[in-house]
């Protein structure tokens, strides 16, 4: 009886520890979330104007302006760019991320795909590890980028998607990302990156400004558009991290509250041993002296 | 004039100023008052916030873009630091 005692008496104290760890990484998270969601709200305005800015020149533009990056071209290869996290513990962040992509893949991109033009370029450790391991084509040179998050870090990887854009060697590239809402809900998105989706002239309602441009409406334009799509990126980076904070922080919540339920239960079969064991030393004594007297 | 400095990590400047001068990528230029309908392109340089006639703030930025409408100021870079 003893035996079962000590056994749910060391359960006990494993799930107290594993809920102490939970806890400290729910705070851990709480506090990490707090400043990834201030940066995507200082990011928001800037971003927010850049797209103004564009859309100011373009409707400011006499038609037939070309843009290489915005060219349509019939899709043959094509670039995924999943962003996940670095570590896990995070519940089901980031195998929702990797399994939108190869939704997405199988049921758009079946026919590239199995001419094995469908590369990965993953940004984000589990992702990396993932992909590679789903023997996919990986581009393997900007997956750290979590590891120190700064605008340069996320601008190599968004240039290296332009450049090869450009070059042909990917005919479209999409962005697949978790879209922060709030701590509890994230929402899973593909976001078309490469060509640039027409900009929509700016609304009729809109009195028109004759801007002046500095030095030229072009020369503009070639050097807004590298920009735009650099803080595009660095955007679903920011979403991403807030995001991941989010999905860690509700899973080490949910962990505690179950080693609450837990602990629970196991402090009552702990009772209900110790009880059983204390009444049958007393019968014992009972029916020993009884039968001494008998 | 309003004026709004913006980065994509966090917001620089925001208020009411005189003037400003920037490094345009063909040379430096002052935007003041009542300016008109602008967007111009800037490089790395240095830019000068005019709050009024006396006092003055001075920043070291990387390239980016100004946009003047309705006599509101609105400078996009990608990083800036202040001068003293």
């Amino acid at each position: 009886m003893s035996g079962q005692l000590k056994e749910v008496r060391n359960r006990i104290k494993s799930v107290t520890s594993t809920q102490q760890i939970t806890k400290a990484m729910k705070m851990v998270s709480a506090a990490k979330l707090r400043r990834a969601q201030d940066s995507i709200i200082q990011m928001r305005p800037y971003a927010q104007k850049l797209q103004e800015m564009l859309s100011n020149i373009v409707s400011g533009a006499s038609s037939g302006v070309s843009l290489p990056l915005a060219e349509e071209r019939p899709v043959e290869k094509i670039l995924f760019i999943p962003i996940t996290s670095d570590r896990g513990l995070c519940g089901a962040y980031n195998s929702n991320v990797i399994k939108l992509t190869r939704q997405i893949i199988k049921e758009k991109y079946a026919a590239q795909e199995a001419k094995g033009n469908v590369t990965i370029l993953p940004l984000g450790k589990k992702g990396y590890e993932a992909f590679l391991r789903l023997g996919y084509k990986v581009v393997d040179n900007y997956w750290t980028v979590f590891s120190d998050l700064s605008f340069d870090n996320v601008r190599n990887a968004a240039v290296y998607a332009q450049e090869a854009f450009l070059n042909k060697e990917y005919d479209k590239v999409e962005i697949v990302y978790s879209q922060f809402k709030n701590a509890a809900t994230q929402a899973f998105v593909s976001e078309p990156y490469l060509p640039i989706p027409k900009v929509e002239n700016a609304e009729g309602s809109k009195k028109k400004v004759d801007f002046m441009f500095e030095p030229s409406m072009e020369t503009l334009l070639r050097d807004l558009m590298p920009k735009i799509l650099n803080t595009q990126v660095y955007k679903a980076v920011l979403d991403a991290n807030a995001s991941e904070h989010g999905a860690r922080m509700t899973a080490m919540d949910k962990a505690s509250e179950n080693a609450n339920e837990l602990l629970r239960n196991l402090k009552i079969s702990y009772n209900r041993a110790r009880q059983a064991a204390i009444t049958t030393e007393l019968t014992e004594i009972v029916s020993g002296a009884a039968a001494l007297q008998g | 004039m309003q004026l709004e400095i913006l980065t994509p990590e966090h917001k620089v400047f925001s208020g009411t100023v005189y003037g400003i001068q920037l490094p345009g990528v063909e040379g430096s230029f002052e935007i003041l008052d009542r300016h008109a309908p602008i967007i111009a392109s800037l490089g790395k340089g240095k830019m000068k916030i005019l709050k009024d006639k006396s006092a003055t703030a001075a920043y070291e930025i990387s390239e980016g873009f100004v946009e003047m409408i309705n006599n509101k100021a609105t400078v996009l870079i990608e990083d800036a630091k202040a001068l003293d």
